[in-house]
Protein backbone atom coordinates (compact mmCIF):
# COMPACT_ATOMS: atom_id res chain seq x y z
CA UNK A 1 0.00 0.00 0.00
CA UNK A 2 1.20 3.08 -0.98
CA UNK A 3 -0.07 6.72 -1.30
CA UNK A 4 -0.17 9.58 -3.55
CA UNK A 5 -1.09 13.10 -4.24
CA UNK A 6 -1.05 15.70 -6.78
CA UNK A 7 -2.38 19.19 -7.26
CA UNK A 8 -2.32 21.86 -9.66
CA UNK A 9 -3.17 25.62 -9.83
CA UNK A 10 -4.67 26.84 -12.83
CA UNK A 11 -3.82 30.42 -13.99
CA UNK A 12 -1.59 30.70 -10.66
CA UNK A 13 1.38 30.10 -8.55
CA UNK A 14 1.08 28.98 -4.96
CA UNK A 15 3.20 27.08 -2.28
CA UNK A 16 3.02 23.71 -3.72
CA UNK A 17 6.07 22.23 -1.51
CA UNK A 18 4.27 23.34 1.73
CA UNK A 19 0.89 22.16 -0.15
CA UNK A 20 2.52 18.59 -1.32
CA UNK A 21 4.07 18.17 2.14
CA UNK A 22 0.58 18.12 3.71
CA UNK A 23 -1.05 16.29 1.49
CA UNK A 24 1.19 13.25 1.48
CA UNK A 25 1.91 13.74 5.40
CA UNK A 26 -2.16 13.09 5.58
CA UNK A 27 -1.21 9.88 3.75
CA UNK A 28 1.83 8.56 5.56
CA UNK A 29 0.18 5.71 7.07
CA UNK A 30 -0.32 4.44 3.94
CA UNK A 31 3.59 4.42 3.74
CA UNK A 32 6.58 5.79 5.27
CA UNK A 33 9.59 3.83 3.42
CA UNK A 34 10.39 6.77 1.42
CA UNK A 35 8.66 9.92 0.36
CA UNK A 36 9.25 11.87 -2.61
CA UNK A 37 7.58 15.49 -4.66
CA UNK A 38 8.01 16.34 -7.93
CA UNK A 39 8.06 20.11 -7.72
CA UNK A 40 7.33 22.10 -10.54
CA UNK A 41 8.60 25.84 -9.64
CA UNK A 42 8.72 29.20 -11.06
CA UNK A 43 11.78 29.81 -12.68
CA UNK A 44 13.06 31.69 -15.55
CA UNK A 45 13.34 28.78 -18.07
CA UNK A 46 16.78 29.69 -19.18
CA UNK A 47 19.05 27.05 -17.08
CA UNK A 48 18.17 23.47 -16.45
CA UNK A 49 17.59 22.07 -13.57
CA UNK A 50 19.70 18.67 -12.22
CA UNK A 51 18.90 16.91 -9.31
CA UNK A 52 20.79 13.79 -8.93
CA UNK A 53 22.36 11.69 -6.38
CA UNK A 54 26.21 10.52 -6.15
CA UNK A 55 25.27 7.36 -3.38
CA UNK A 56 22.27 6.36 -0.44
CA UNK A 57 20.58 7.17 2.57
CA UNK A 58 22.09 4.41 4.48
CA UNK A 59 19.81 5.67 7.42
CA UNK A 60 17.73 3.24 9.43
CA UNK A 61 15.61 0.90 7.52
CA UNK A 62 17.87 1.58 4.39
CA UNK A 63 18.66 -1.64 2.15
CA UNK A 64 22.04 0.45 0.57
CA UNK A 65 25.14 -0.34 1.37
CA UNK A 66 27.04 2.14 3.92
CA UNK A 67 29.79 4.03 1.14
CA UNK A 68 32.60 6.93 3.03
CA UNK A 69 31.63 10.49 2.33
CA UNK A 70 34.79 10.82 0.19
CA UNK A 71 33.25 8.68 -2.19
CA UNK A 72 30.57 10.70 -2.76
CA UNK A 73 33.02 13.78 -3.47
CA UNK A 74 35.25 11.84 -5.76
CA UNK A 75 32.03 10.91 -7.71
CA UNK A 76 31.04 14.21 -7.67
CA UNK A 77 34.20 15.66 -8.93
CA UNK A 78 33.72 13.23 -11.80
CA UNK A 79 30.23 14.38 -12.69
CA UNK A 80 31.79 18.18 -12.56
CA UNK A 81 34.70 17.04 -15.44
CA UNK A 82 31.86 15.55 -17.44
CA UNK A 83 29.78 18.35 -17.61
CA UNK A 84 32.81 20.46 -18.16
CA UNK A 85 33.61 18.35 -21.39
CA UNK A 86 29.78 18.41 -22.65
CA UNK A 87 29.65 22.07 -22.60
CA UNK A 88 27.55 22.41 -19.92
CA UNK A 89 28.17 25.20 -17.14
CA UNK A 90 27.18 25.29 -13.52
CA UNK A 91 25.54 27.90 -12.97
CA UNK A 92 24.31 27.02 -9.20
CA UNK A 93 25.08 24.37 -6.99
CA UNK A 94 23.83 23.44 -3.88
CA UNK A 95 24.87 20.04 -1.97
CA UNK A 96 21.96 19.58 0.40
CA UNK A 97 23.39 16.21 1.89
CA UNK A 98 26.11 14.94 0.93
CA UNK A 99 24.82 12.39 -1.15
CA UNK A 100 22.43 14.70 -2.62
CA UNK A 101 22.96 17.30 -5.34
CA UNK A 102 21.01 20.17 -7.29
CA UNK A 103 22.47 22.13 -10.13
CA UNK A 104 21.28 24.63 -12.72
CA UNK A 105 22.92 24.44 -15.86
CA UNK A 106 23.43 26.36 -18.86
CA UNK A 107 23.28 23.59 -21.24
CA UNK A 108 21.47 24.33 -24.82
CA UNK A 109 20.59 20.80 -26.24
CA UNK A 110 17.30 19.62 -26.53
CA UNK A 111 18.58 15.74 -26.30
CA UNK A 112 18.95 14.97 -22.55
CA UNK A 113 19.75 11.20 -24.07
CA UNK A 114 23.19 11.31 -24.84
CA UNK A 115 23.66 13.80 -22.10
CA UNK A 116 21.70 11.47 -19.19
CA UNK A 117 23.83 8.27 -20.71
CA UNK A 118 26.95 10.13 -19.82
CA UNK A 119 25.90 11.56 -16.37
CA UNK A 120 24.87 8.47 -15.38
CA UNK A 121 27.39 6.06 -16.89
CA UNK A 122 29.74 7.05 -13.84
CA UNK A 123 29.24 4.30 -11.32
CA UNK A 124 27.24 5.30 -8.69
CA UNK A 125 25.35 8.35 -10.12
CA UNK A 126 21.73 8.31 -10.88
CA UNK A 127 20.06 11.69 -12.35
CA UNK A 128 16.95 11.81 -10.47
CA UNK A 129 15.61 14.61 -12.34
CA UNK A 130 16.22 17.01 -15.64
CA UNK A 131 14.20 20.35 -16.74
CA UNK A 132 13.59 23.69 -16.81
CA UNK A 133 10.79 23.73 -13.74
CA UNK A 134 10.92 20.34 -12.36
CA UNK A 135 12.86 18.81 -9.35
CA UNK A 136 12.29 15.69 -7.96
CA UNK A 137 13.28 14.97 -3.98
CA UNK A 138 12.96 11.84 -2.64
CA UNK A 139 14.47 10.01 0.29
CA UNK A 140 13.55 8.11 3.37
CA UNK A 141 11.28 8.81 6.10
CA UNK A 142 8.17 10.26 6.18
CA UNK A 143 6.86 13.32 3.62
CA UNK A 144 7.97 15.98 7.02
CA UNK A 145 11.33 14.44 7.49
CA UNK A 146 12.12 15.06 3.80
CA UNK A 147 10.15 18.15 3.37
CA UNK A 148 12.57 19.54 6.56
CA UNK A 149 15.67 17.95 5.31
CA UNK A 150 15.74 19.38 1.99
CA UNK A 151 14.08 22.76 2.77
CA UNK A 152 10.76 22.09 0.11
CA UNK A 153 8.33 23.69 2.35
CA UNK A 154 9.37 27.51 0.69
CA UNK A 155 9.17 25.96 -2.82
CA UNK A 156 6.61 27.50 -4.97
CA UNK A 157 5.24 26.74 -8.41
CA UNK A 158 2.07 25.36 -10.32
CA UNK A 159 2.39 22.25 -9.77
CA UNK A 160 3.45 18.83 -7.94
CA UNK A 161 2.46 14.87 -7.61
CA UNK A 162 4.54 13.31 -4.65
CA UNK A 163 4.39 9.35 -3.06
CA UNK A 164 4.66 8.19 0.10
CA UNK A 165 6.07 4.67 -0.23
CA UNK A 166 5.49 1.30 1.18
CA UNK A 167 8.19 -1.04 0.06
CA UNK A 168 7.09 -4.07 -1.15
CA UNK A 169 8.58 -5.05 -4.50
CA UNK A 170 11.76 -3.66 -4.09
CA UNK A 171 14.06 -2.81 -1.50
CA UNK A 172 14.08 0.91 0.74
CA UNK A 173 16.27 3.34 -1.01
CA UNK A 174 16.38 6.52 -2.86
CA UNK A 175 16.49 4.31 -5.90
CA UNK A 176 13.31 2.72 -5.48
CA UNK A 177 11.24 5.46 -4.34
CA UNK A 178 8.60 7.36 -6.08
CA UNK A 179 8.82 9.74 -8.27
CA UNK A 180 10.11 8.32 -11.36
CA UNK A 181 12.03 10.94 -13.66
CA UNK A 182 10.80 10.43 -16.97
CA UNK A 183 14.29 9.59 -18.55
CA UNK A 184 15.11 11.48 -21.20
CA UNK A 185 12.54 13.86 -21.50
CA UNK A 186 12.36 17.28 -19.51
CA UNK A 187 10.26 18.03 -17.16
CA UNK A 188 8.84 14.55 -17.20
CA UNK A 189 7.36 12.40 -13.70
CA UNK A 190 5.96 9.96 -12.72
CA UNK A 191 4.06 8.45 -9.44
CA UNK A 192 2.11 5.48 -9.07
CA UNK A 193 0.04 3.30 -6.65
CA UNK A 194 -0.33 -0.38 -7.89
CA UNK A 195 1.39 -3.62 -8.30
CA UNK A 196 2.18 -4.10 -12.22
CA UNK A 197 2.84 -7.45 -13.13
CA UNK A 198 4.02 -7.71 -16.66
CA UNK A 199 7.13 -5.43 -15.39
CA UNK A 200 10.14 -7.96 -16.69
CA UNK A 201 8.18 -8.65 -20.44
CA UNK A 202 7.57 -4.75 -20.84
CA UNK A 203 11.33 -4.12 -19.42
CA UNK A 204 12.45 -6.43 -21.93
CA UNK A 205 10.95 -5.07 -24.99
CA UNK A 206 12.18 -1.60 -23.78
CA UNK A 207 15.60 -2.05 -22.85
CA UNK A 208 15.66 -3.76 -26.40
CA UNK A 209 14.82 -0.32 -27.79
CA UNK A 210 17.40 1.53 -25.71
CA UNK A 211 15.15 2.83 -22.91
CA UNK A 212 16.81 3.06 -19.65
CA UNK A 213 15.90 1.73 -16.37
CA UNK A 214 17.77 2.56 -13.05
CA UNK A 215 15.84 0.64 -10.12
CA UNK A 216 13.49 -2.99 -10.17
CA UNK A 217 10.79 -1.33 -9.19
CA UNK A 218 8.01 -2.01 -11.02
CA UNK A 219 6.36 1.85 -11.04
CA UNK A 220 9.47 2.76 -12.95
CA UNK A 221 8.26 1.07 -15.80
CA UNK A 222 5.26 3.81 -16.27
CA UNK A 223 7.93 6.67 -16.71
CA UNK A 224 9.85 4.53 -19.31
CA UNK A 225 6.81 3.08 -20.96
CA UNK A 226 5.40 6.64 -21.43
CA UNK A 227 8.61 8.23 -22.27
CA UNK A 228 8.94 5.62 -25.22
CA UNK A 229 4.85 6.59 -26.37
CA UNK A 230 6.46 10.37 -26.81
CA UNK A 231 9.79 9.58 -28.02
CA UNK A 232 7.69 8.26 -31.13
CA UNK A 233 5.35 10.74 -30.98
CA UNK A 234 2.42 10.18 -29.17
CA UNK A 235 0.88 12.52 -27.22
CA UNK A 236 1.33 12.43 -23.44
CA UNK A 237 -2.48 11.93 -23.20
CA UNK A 238 -2.03 9.08 -26.06
CA UNK A 239 0.65 7.19 -24.48
CA UNK A 240 -1.53 7.00 -21.02
CA UNK A 241 -4.48 5.65 -22.83
CA UNK A 242 -2.16 3.23 -24.13
CA UNK A 243 -1.23 2.02 -21.04
CA UNK A 244 -4.55 0.85 -19.84
CA UNK A 245 -4.17 -2.02 -22.00
CA UNK A 246 -0.06 -1.89 -22.11
CA UNK A 247 -0.15 -2.22 -18.62
CA UNK A 248 -1.07 -5.56 -16.70
CA UNK A 249 -2.29 -5.55 -13.10
CA UNK A 250 -2.93 -2.96 -10.63
CA UNK A 251 -2.79 0.67 -10.40
CA UNK A 252 -3.32 4.19 -10.54
CA UNK A 253 -0.39 6.62 -11.48
CA UNK A 254 -0.39 10.23 -11.91
CA UNK A 255 2.25 12.04 -14.24
CA UNK A 256 3.48 15.55 -14.83
CA UNK A 257 4.89 17.40 -17.25
CA UNK A 258 6.04 21.36 -17.63
CA UNK A 259 2.34 22.66 -18.10
CA UNK A 260 -0.01 19.97 -17.45
CA UNK A 261 -1.21 16.97 -14.80
CA UNK A 262 -2.74 13.69 -15.99
CA UNK A 263 -3.89 10.93 -13.95
CA UNK A 264 -4.92 7.17 -14.91
CA UNK A 265 -6.77 4.80 -13.26
CA UNK A 266 -6.60 1.00 -14.45
CA UNK A 267 -9.66 -1.29 -16.08
CA UNK A 268 -10.51 -2.72 -12.44
CA UNK A 269 -10.34 0.20 -10.67
CA UNK A 270 -8.77 -1.58 -7.64
CA UNK A 271 -6.48 1.16 -6.45
CA UNK A 272 -7.74 4.46 -4.81
CA UNK A 273 -8.13 8.17 -5.84
CA UNK A 274 -10.20 10.99 -5.03
CA UNK A 275 -10.56 14.01 -6.84
CA UNK A 276 -11.34 17.63 -6.49
CA UNK A 277 -11.63 19.25 -9.36
CA UNK A 278 -12.41 23.34 -9.67
CA UNK A 279 -11.79 26.38 -12.41
CA UNK A 280 -8.49 27.07 -10.56
CA UNK A 281 -7.34 24.03 -8.46
CA UNK A 282 -7.13 20.17 -9.17
CA UNK A 283 -5.86 17.88 -5.74
CA UNK A 284 -6.41 14.23 -5.98
CA UNK A 285 -5.08 12.11 -3.40
CA UNK A 286 -5.29 8.36 -2.86
CA UNK A 287 -7.80 9.01 0.32
CA UNK A 288 -9.65 12.36 1.02
CA UNK A 289 -8.21 13.49 3.75
CA UNK A 290 -4.97 14.40 1.78
CA UNK A 291 -7.34 16.92 -0.55
CA UNK A 292 -8.56 18.38 3.47
CA UNK A 293 -5.43 19.26 4.15
CA UNK A 294 -5.44 21.75 2.00
CA UNK A 295 -9.44 22.03 1.24
CA UNK A 296 -10.59 21.91 4.54
CA UNK A 297 -13.84 23.44 3.92
CA UNK A 298 -16.48 21.04 2.54
CA UNK A 299 -16.11 20.31 -1.35
CA UNK A 300 -17.31 17.89 -3.50
CA UNK A 301 -14.95 15.39 -4.23
CA UNK A 302 -14.84 11.87 -6.49
CA UNK A 303 -13.47 8.48 -7.40
CA UNK A 304 -12.53 8.28 -11.07
CA UNK A 305 -14.17 5.13 -13.00
CA UNK A 306 -12.22 2.34 -14.02
CA UNK A 307 -10.00 2.55 -17.03
CA UNK A 308 -10.35 6.77 -16.51
CA UNK A 309 -7.32 9.04 -17.99
CA UNK A 310 -7.65 12.67 -17.18
CA UNK A 311 -5.53 15.69 -17.93
CA UNK A 312 -5.24 19.37 -16.92
CA UNK A 313 -3.63 22.19 -17.89
CA UNK A 314 -1.69 24.81 -15.85
CA UNK B 1 -39.82 -23.63 13.17
CA UNK B 2 -40.35 -23.10 9.59
CA UNK B 3 -40.15 -26.89 7.19
CA UNK B 4 -38.14 -25.02 4.09
CA UNK B 5 -38.32 -28.72 2.22
CA UNK B 6 -42.16 -28.78 2.16
CA UNK B 7 -42.01 -25.34 0.22
CA UNK B 8 -43.22 -26.67 -2.68
CA UNK B 9 -44.10 -23.31 -4.76
CA UNK B 10 -42.06 -20.05 -5.02
CA UNK B 11 -42.77 -17.89 -2.85
CA UNK B 12 -43.63 -13.77 -3.63
CA UNK B 13 -39.64 -13.02 -2.49
CA UNK B 14 -38.24 -15.80 -4.50
CA UNK B 15 -40.30 -14.61 -7.84
CA UNK B 16 -38.88 -11.41 -6.89
CA UNK B 17 -35.41 -12.45 -6.93
CA UNK B 18 -34.48 -11.95 -3.59
CA UNK B 19 -33.36 -15.98 -3.62
CA UNK B 20 -34.28 -18.55 -5.35
CA UNK B 21 -32.19 -21.54 -4.45
CA UNK B 22 -34.23 -24.46 -2.61
CA UNK B 23 -32.68 -24.64 0.82
CA UNK B 24 -32.26 -28.10 1.68
CA UNK B 25 -30.47 -29.60 4.93
CA UNK B 26 -30.31 -28.62 8.80
CA UNK B 27 -30.73 -25.04 9.78
CA UNK B 28 -28.78 -23.44 12.24
CA UNK B 29 -31.13 -20.43 12.68
CA UNK B 30 -32.65 -19.02 15.78
CA UNK B 31 -35.89 -17.73 15.44
CA UNK B 32 -37.00 -14.95 17.21
CA UNK B 33 -39.95 -15.63 19.52
CA UNK B 34 -41.54 -12.75 21.44
CA UNK B 35 -42.71 -14.33 24.58
CA UNK B 36 -38.41 -14.27 25.17
CA UNK B 37 -37.78 -11.35 24.22
CA UNK B 38 -36.70 -9.86 27.60
CA UNK B 39 -34.35 -12.39 27.98
CA UNK B 40 -31.90 -11.10 24.87
CA UNK B 41 -29.82 -8.56 25.81
CA UNK B 42 -27.77 -6.99 22.88
CA UNK B 43 -23.88 -5.69 24.47
CA UNK B 44 -23.46 -2.12 24.08
CA UNK B 45 -26.75 -0.80 23.53
CA UNK B 46 -28.83 2.19 25.03
CA UNK B 47 -32.57 2.53 25.99
CA UNK B 48 -32.30 6.69 23.55
CA UNK B 49 -34.28 9.10 23.12
CA UNK B 50 -34.90 10.55 19.41
CA UNK B 51 -36.05 13.85 20.94
CA UNK B 52 -32.96 14.25 23.36
CA UNK B 53 -30.32 16.27 20.67
CA UNK B 54 -26.70 16.94 20.78
CA UNK B 55 -23.93 18.16 18.53
CA UNK B 56 -20.60 16.65 18.34
CA UNK B 57 -16.99 18.83 16.45
CA UNK B 58 -14.88 15.64 15.71
CA UNK B 59 -12.21 18.74 14.22
CA UNK B 60 -9.77 17.46 16.50
CA UNK B 61 -10.64 13.86 17.56
CA UNK B 62 -9.06 10.71 16.58
CA UNK B 63 -11.76 8.29 15.40
CA UNK B 64 -11.15 6.40 18.16
CA UNK B 65 -11.94 9.21 20.35
CA UNK B 66 -14.75 10.56 18.52
CA UNK B 67 -16.53 7.01 18.21
CA UNK B 68 -16.12 6.47 22.08
CA UNK B 69 -17.87 9.88 22.61
CA UNK B 70 -20.52 9.24 20.38
CA UNK B 71 -21.00 5.65 22.60
CA UNK B 72 -20.75 7.87 25.50
CA UNK B 73 -23.82 10.50 24.54
CA UNK B 74 -25.90 7.60 23.63
CA UNK B 75 -25.05 6.50 26.92
CA UNK B 76 -26.63 9.35 28.08
CA UNK B 77 -30.47 9.17 26.49
CA UNK B 78 -29.08 10.92 22.80
CA UNK B 79 -31.02 9.80 20.17
CA UNK B 80 -30.29 12.55 17.82
CA UNK B 81 -26.79 13.37 17.11
CA UNK B 82 -25.15 15.95 14.73
CA UNK B 83 -21.51 15.03 13.61
CA UNK B 84 -19.61 18.97 13.12
CA UNK B 85 -16.28 18.59 10.73
CA UNK B 86 -15.73 15.35 10.09
CA UNK B 87 -13.04 16.55 7.50
CA UNK B 88 -13.00 13.08 5.68
CA UNK B 89 -11.67 10.90 8.82
CA UNK B 90 -11.35 7.46 8.36
CA UNK B 91 -13.92 4.93 10.16
CA UNK B 92 -16.16 7.63 11.70
CA UNK B 93 -19.62 6.24 13.46
CA UNK B 94 -18.44 2.47 13.11
CA UNK B 95 -19.63 -0.35 15.40
CA UNK B 96 -23.10 1.21 16.78
CA UNK B 97 -25.40 -1.73 17.07
CA UNK B 98 -28.07 0.61 18.44
CA UNK B 99 -31.19 2.62 17.45
CA UNK B 100 -29.87 6.45 16.81
CA UNK B 101 -30.61 9.24 14.57
CA UNK B 102 -27.13 10.28 13.53
CA UNK B 103 -26.20 13.37 10.83
CA UNK B 104 -22.88 14.09 9.44
CA UNK B 105 -22.63 17.68 8.61
CA UNK B 106 -19.34 16.56 6.18
CA UNK B 107 -17.71 13.98 4.35
CA UNK B 108 -16.26 11.08 5.78
CA UNK B 109 -13.40 8.93 5.23
CA UNK B 110 -12.77 4.81 4.35
CA UNK B 111 -15.02 2.66 6.33
CA UNK B 112 -17.26 4.90 7.81
CA UNK B 113 -20.30 3.35 9.12
CA UNK B 114 -19.15 0.06 9.18
CA UNK B 115 -20.11 -2.81 11.07
CA UNK B 116 -23.41 -1.06 12.50
CA UNK B 117 -26.57 -3.01 13.44
CA UNK B 118 -29.40 -0.52 13.63
CA UNK B 119 -28.91 3.41 13.11
CA UNK B 120 -30.59 5.65 10.63
CA UNK B 121 -27.74 8.05 9.38
CA UNK B 122 -27.49 11.03 7.12
CA UNK B 123 -24.32 11.67 5.43
CA UNK B 124 -24.61 15.66 4.05
CA UNK B 125 -21.18 14.84 2.48
CA UNK B 126 -18.79 12.62 0.29
CA UNK B 127 -18.19 8.63 1.64
CA UNK B 128 -14.97 6.87 0.88
CA UNK B 129 -14.17 3.57 0.49
CA UNK B 130 -16.37 0.40 1.88
CA UNK B 131 -18.76 2.34 3.37
CA UNK B 132 -21.56 1.05 5.36
CA UNK B 133 -19.51 -2.61 5.30
CA UNK B 134 -21.45 -5.02 7.25
CA UNK B 135 -24.41 -3.09 7.69
CA UNK B 136 -26.96 -5.68 9.88
CA UNK B 137 -29.79 -2.72 9.63
CA UNK B 138 -30.66 0.43 9.83
CA UNK B 139 -30.76 3.05 7.41
CA UNK B 140 -27.80 5.28 5.59
CA UNK B 141 -28.25 7.82 2.95
CA UNK B 142 -25.28 9.64 1.76
CA UNK B 143 -25.85 13.08 0.01
CA UNK B 144 -22.90 13.18 -2.21
CA UNK B 145 -21.06 10.26 -4.23
CA UNK B 146 -19.06 7.38 -2.28
CA UNK B 147 -15.96 5.14 -2.83
CA UNK B 148 -15.30 1.95 -4.25
CA UNK B 149 -16.65 -0.76 -2.17
CA UNK B 150 -20.06 0.55 -1.70
CA UNK B 151 -21.96 -1.98 1.18
CA UNK B 152 -19.33 -4.47 0.57
CA UNK B 153 -20.37 -7.28 2.61
CA UNK B 154 -24.29 -5.63 4.07
CA UNK B 155 -26.41 -8.36 5.47
CA UNK B 156 -29.74 -5.90 5.64
CA UNK B 157 -30.78 -2.54 6.02
CA UNK B 158 -30.71 0.49 3.07
CA UNK B 159 -27.71 1.77 1.77
CA UNK B 160 -29.11 5.09 -0.76
CA UNK B 161 -26.13 7.10 -2.59
CA UNK B 162 -27.56 10.07 -3.92
CA UNK B 163 -24.57 10.51 -5.98
CA UNK B 164 -22.61 7.97 -7.94
CA UNK B 165 -20.31 5.47 -6.61
CA UNK B 166 -16.68 4.10 -7.70
CA UNK B 167 -16.12 0.31 -8.18
CA UNK B 168 -17.13 -3.13 -6.90
CA UNK B 169 -20.79 -1.86 -4.94
CA UNK B 170 -22.28 -4.38 -2.62
CA UNK B 171 -19.28 -6.86 -2.97
CA UNK B 172 -20.17 -9.80 -1.03
CA UNK B 173 -23.41 -8.59 -0.33
CA UNK B 174 -25.60 -10.99 1.62
CA UNK B 175 -29.32 -8.83 2.11
CA UNK B 176 -30.71 -5.30 2.18
CA UNK B 177 -30.79 -3.16 -0.34
CA UNK B 178 -28.55 -0.53 -1.84
CA UNK B 179 -29.48 2.38 -3.88
CA UNK B 180 -27.42 4.37 -6.43
CA UNK B 181 -29.17 7.72 -7.86
CA UNK B 182 -26.06 8.16 -9.91
CA UNK B 183 -23.67 5.89 -11.78
CA UNK B 184 -21.86 2.67 -10.70
CA UNK B 185 -18.46 1.83 -11.57
CA UNK B 186 -16.69 -1.86 -12.77
CA UNK B 187 -17.70 -4.94 -10.84
CA UNK B 188 -20.97 -3.52 -9.37
CA UNK B 189 -22.45 -6.62 -7.51
CA UNK B 190 -18.96 -8.82 -7.89
CA UNK B 191 -20.00 -12.31 -5.92
CA UNK B 192 -23.17 -10.84 -4.13
CA UNK B 193 -24.84 -13.85 -2.61
CA UNK B 194 -28.35 -12.28 -2.04
CA UNK B 195 -30.06 -8.74 -1.47
CA UNK B 196 -30.45 -6.32 -4.16
CA UNK B 197 -28.80 -2.98 -5.75
CA UNK B 198 -30.73 -0.68 -7.97
CA UNK B 199 -29.01 1.86 -10.22
CA UNK B 200 -30.54 4.30 -11.64
CA UNK B 201 -27.41 5.46 -14.24
CA UNK B 202 -25.03 4.04 -15.67
CA UNK B 203 -22.84 1.07 -14.35
CA UNK B 204 -19.69 0.21 -15.47
CA UNK B 205 -17.98 -3.06 -16.92
CA UNK B 206 -18.72 -6.74 -15.20
CA UNK B 207 -22.14 -6.10 -13.68
CA UNK B 208 -23.02 -8.54 -11.34
CA UNK B 209 -19.57 -10.79 -12.22
CA UNK B 210 -19.78 -13.94 -10.14
CA UNK B 211 -23.16 -13.38 -8.59
CA UNK B 212 -24.47 -16.71 -6.63
CA UNK B 213 -27.75 -14.79 -6.14
CA UNK B 214 -30.06 -11.51 -5.67
CA UNK B 215 -30.60 -8.94 -7.87
CA UNK B 216 -29.40 -5.87 -9.67
CA UNK B 217 -31.92 -3.45 -11.05
CA UNK B 218 -30.52 -1.07 -13.42
CA UNK B 219 -31.60 2.44 -15.26
CA UNK B 220 -29.21 3.45 -17.95
CA UNK B 221 -26.69 1.57 -19.88
CA UNK B 222 -24.94 -1.35 -18.98
CA UNK B 223 -20.59 -1.66 -19.47
CA UNK B 224 -20.67 -5.19 -19.83
CA UNK B 225 -22.06 -8.00 -18.09
CA UNK B 226 -19.60 -9.69 -15.87
CA UNK B 227 -19.23 -13.78 -15.84
CA UNK B 228 -22.39 -15.91 -15.40
CA UNK B 229 -24.74 -12.67 -15.08
CA UNK B 230 -27.91 -12.60 -16.61
CA UNK B 231 -30.74 -10.65 -17.70
CA UNK B 232 -34.42 -11.52 -16.17
CA UNK B 233 -37.62 -10.66 -16.41
CA UNK B 234 -38.95 -7.22 -14.88
CA UNK B 235 -42.55 -8.41 -13.21
CA UNK B 236 -45.17 -6.56 -12.02
CA UNK B 237 -44.13 -7.31 -8.04
CA UNK B 238 -40.52 -5.71 -9.18
CA UNK B 239 -41.99 -2.37 -10.83
CA UNK B 240 -44.21 -1.65 -7.33
CA UNK B 241 -41.41 -2.82 -5.05
CA UNK B 242 -38.70 -0.29 -7.05
CA UNK B 243 -41.69 2.06 -7.26
CA UNK B 244 -42.12 2.00 -2.82
CA UNK B 245 -38.37 2.01 -2.51
CA UNK B 246 -37.02 4.68 -4.50
CA UNK B 247 -40.27 6.63 -3.00
CA UNK B 248 -38.89 6.14 0.48
CA UNK B 249 -35.52 6.71 -0.37
CA UNK B 250 -36.09 10.07 -1.72
CA UNK B 251 -34.48 9.81 -4.84
CA UNK B 252 -36.19 8.98 -7.87
CA UNK B 253 -39.22 9.30 -7.23
CA UNK B 254 -40.60 10.05 -11.25
CA UNK B 255 -38.39 7.55 -12.55
CA UNK B 256 -39.87 5.26 -15.12
CA UNK B 257 -39.05 2.03 -13.72
CA UNK B 258 -40.69 0.11 -16.59
CA UNK B 259 -37.67 0.97 -18.80
CA UNK B 260 -35.31 -0.63 -15.74
CA UNK B 261 -33.00 -3.58 -16.53
CA UNK B 262 -32.92 -6.31 -14.42
CA UNK B 263 -29.75 -8.51 -13.47
CA UNK B 264 -29.65 -12.20 -11.91
CA UNK B 265 -27.01 -15.20 -11.40
CA UNK B 266 -27.39 -17.18 -14.35
CA UNK B 267 -26.09 -19.93 -12.37
CA UNK B 268 -24.10 -22.02 -14.43
CA UNK B 269 -20.95 -21.22 -12.27
CA UNK B 270 -22.52 -23.00 -9.36
CA UNK B 271 -20.61 -26.01 -7.87
CA UNK B 272 -22.56 -27.52 -5.40
CA UNK B 273 -24.04 -30.84 -4.34
CA UNK B 274 -26.20 -31.79 -1.71
CA UNK B 275 -22.84 -33.77 0.03
CA UNK B 276 -22.44 -32.04 3.47
CA UNK B 277 -18.36 -31.28 3.48
CA UNK B 278 -18.18 -34.23 5.54
CA UNK B 279 -19.68 -36.16 3.65
CA UNK B 280 -17.87 -34.86 0.28
CA UNK B 281 -14.80 -35.30 2.28
CA UNK B 282 -15.57 -39.14 2.83
CA UNK B 283 -16.24 -39.68 -0.68
CA UNK B 284 -12.95 -37.86 -1.93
Amino acid sequence: MCGIAGLIHRGKSSNVGSELQGMLQALKHRGEDSTGYALYGDTDGKNFIMRFKVGENVGEGSSSVMEDVSVYDQRKKIVDETLAEMGAKIVKEERTLPYSLRYEIDYNVKDLLEFSQRIESIPGVEILSMGKSLEVIKDLGNAKMVCDRYSLDKIVGTHAIGHARMATESGVDIKSAHPFWGYPFSDVSVVHNGQLTNYWNNRRVLENKGMRFMSECDSELIAVYLAEKMRDGATLEEGMKASLTGLDGVFTYFVATKDSLGMAKDTMAAKPLVLYESDDLVAMGSEEIAIRSVLPQEIDTYDPFDGEVKVWQI
Amino acid sequence: MANLKTVSKKSKAQSMGMHTEVLTGRTQQKFFNPDEAENFYYFGTYDVDFNKRTELDVKDMTAPEANKEIDNLMSQGYGTIVIKNPQGKHSLGVGILNKLNLIFEGSLGYFGMGSCDGPIVRINGRVGWSCAENLMAGKVVIEKNAGSCFGAAIRGGDLICKGSVGARTGIDMKGGTIIIGGDAGAFTGFMMQRGRIIILGDVGINLGDSMYDGTIFVGGEIGSYGSDAVDSELTSSDQDWLKRKLKVAEIGENFDVSKMKKIVAGKKLWNYDNLEPTEKKGAI
